[in-house]
């Protein structure tokens, strides 16, 4: 019940953070919302060439696919691995190991709380692009529950991910070539550049067994109606296995990492 | 003269410090490898589907990544981190202690900070637009030097934007999601601004130059412009040049300083 109160308390204070800095919070958000433009404009031009559609996408598909991109973007933005460094470096994160809560408690609700005001201010690049290529889609209310619960395993999924990778720091913090790989997997194997099924056979295979393609595709497949009530549910069971299984390792890594920390200052 | 002498003497001092982490050149290469791979791949799964991407061949996108590549190198190495302290001295209140010294404030923000490292991206990004040129015909002297050419005015013209940016520091003072909005932002010029709708190419063009930076290069390489629009980059150039530096004195008249 306690930590009901820290959740809220925090999800308030990272809400409250994002009002206080809302130039700030929109000026970064244009940047991150460019990125399904790209992709579409890229996309759209090669399915324009090949008279109408590229593998198993049409014009419209793709487009709504980027468009839902944009808002499951918006809603898995998690806490970047680089924050750890900076952290660890400089001693900050004395003030998290102080309090009666796990960190990742902390980042989790603090993130949790600012994305109401990343999905309205994602909404109106979601409406632009929408009146841009006018897709023809129509939307089941399964689909939109079920995206409304995926877009938030995601965000778990992929915070915790993002805070695994953030851990290595307790080890070494030479660690950009490992996050930059990171992203280059997430970018290939998730649906983030293309959607899965314009990938080579053998990707796509491989996709499925690691965590990517579940924070990214499968949430904007469940919502713009390519993927049947069957294939939903057992997208949202494989979101609760890997969260489950990232909580195994997160406690058996954090355990670890923590007693090699030690610090001065902070 | 004192310009040159006032830059090196900084190089030197930073590429001194900078090579005490003989490390970061390895995890640097790692990165631009990183970088090269994922374009490459990128660029093949595009061509897997299609022969041309709205009349660009592969080795004009070739040409077009490696200039995204280099460029996004030297302005990492190059204007970035001076912008990135000069943004973090206004929130903190020590850019007081800058404007004391004895020379131009907008050329000691400029030349005070890089990252040495960070120019291997010039390099591969180099060597794939060398690799693209060589694969596109007819390339000669001529073409390569327009290119050249038009590829210098466009990084000038986005060291001019930065400069632009970086004054909103004494507006909004947390600017720091400026660098998330250039980043973002500079993913899209690694394609041509021609695939873009209407209003991303105008703000691509006017707004963020990257159509100037790296598509009109590319584009004069590829012969797709002639000598006309190098002669209309010119232009751009020097009055986005005067612009930035109006706006850069405007704005540090205004500043009122923080803290001292």
């Amino acid at each position: 019940m306690s930590l009901l109160r820290y959740y809220v308390a925090e999800a308030r204070n990272g809400l409250l953070h994002e009002f206080q800095y809302r130039v700030t919070a929109f000026i970064g958000l244009i940047g991150f919302l460019i990125e399904p433009v790209v992709y579409l404009a890229v996309w759209r031009s090669v399915a324009i060439a090949q008279g109408g559609a590229v593998g198993d996408y049409g014009l419209s598909d793709l487009t709504g696919y980027y468009i839902a991109w944009s808002l499951v973007r918006a809603m898995n933005l998690a806490l970047n691995p680089y924050a750890w460094e900076w952290r660890i470096r400089g001693g900050r994160l004395n003030e998290f190991l102080i309090r009666p809560v796990h960190p990742f408690h902390r980042d989790f609700a603090f993130f949790a709380g600012q994305k109401p005001i990343w999905i309205v201010m994602a909404l109106p690049l979601a409406a632009i692009m929408w009146l841009t290529f006018r897709p023809d889609l129509s939307f089941s209310p399964f689909g939109l529950l079920a995206f409304s619960i995926a877009i938030w395993f995601a965000f778990t999924m992929r915070h915790m991910v993002l805070f695994l990778l953030g851990s290595v720091n307790f080890w070494t913090t030479r660690t950009s070539a490992l996050f930059e790989l990171n992203v280059a997997l997430e970018l290939m194997l998730s649906g983030r550049l293309v959607p899965m099924s314009l990938m080579p056979e053998w990707v796509q295979r491989v996709s499925n067994f690691l965590p990517f393609r579940w924070t990214f595709q499968f949430p904007i497949e469940a919502v713009i109606g390519r993927l049947d009530n069957t294939q939903i549910l057992f997208g949202l069971g494989v979101q609760v296995a890997w969260i489950l299984g990232l909580t195994l390792l997160i406690r058996l890594v954090w355990g670890r990492a923590i007693k090699r920390y030690t610090a001065v200052g902070g | 003269m004192r310009v040159l002498r006032l830059g090196w003497a900084y190089f030197r001092v930073i590429a001194a410090n900078e090579f005490q982490y003989r490390v970061n050149l390895v995890l640097q290469l790692l990165n631009s490898g990183i970088t090269l791979a994922t374009g490459i791949v990128a660029i093949s799964l595009v061509f897997t589907h299609t022969p041309d991407l709205s009349g660009w061949t592969r080795e004009e996108l070739l040409v077009v990544m490696g200039l995204h590549i280099a460029v996004g190198g030297l302005i990492g190495a190059l204007v970035r981190p001076g912008m990135s302290q000069f943004m973090q001295e206004v929130e903190e209140g020590t850019f007081d202690l800058a404007l004391t010294r004895p020379a131009d404030s907008q050329l000691l923000v400029s030349i005070r900070a890089f990252r040495v490292w960070q120019l291997i991206d010039v390099i591969v990004g180099g060597l794939v637009v060398a690799y693209g040129a060589t694969s596109i015909e007819g390339v000669g002297t001529g073409r390569l030097l327009a290119f050249l050419a038009a590829a210098a005015m466009g990084v000038i013209v986005l060291y001019c934007l930065w400069i632009m940016l970086a004054t909103t520091a004494f507006r909004i003072t947390r600017a720091d999601s400026i660098f998330d909005m250039f980043d973002g932002m500079y993913q899209a010029g690694r394609w041509p601004v021609s695939i873009y709708p209407g209003w991303l190419r105008g703000t691509l063009t006017f707004v963020i130059p990257l159509a100037f930076a790296i598509t009109v290069p590319a584009e004069t390489l590829a012969a797709r412009l002639g000598p006309g629009s190098l002669v209309l980059g010119l232009l751009v150039t020097v009055a986005v040049t005067a612009l930035s530096r109006f706006v850069w004195l405007r704005s540090i008249r205004h500043y009122s300083g923080a803290s001292a």
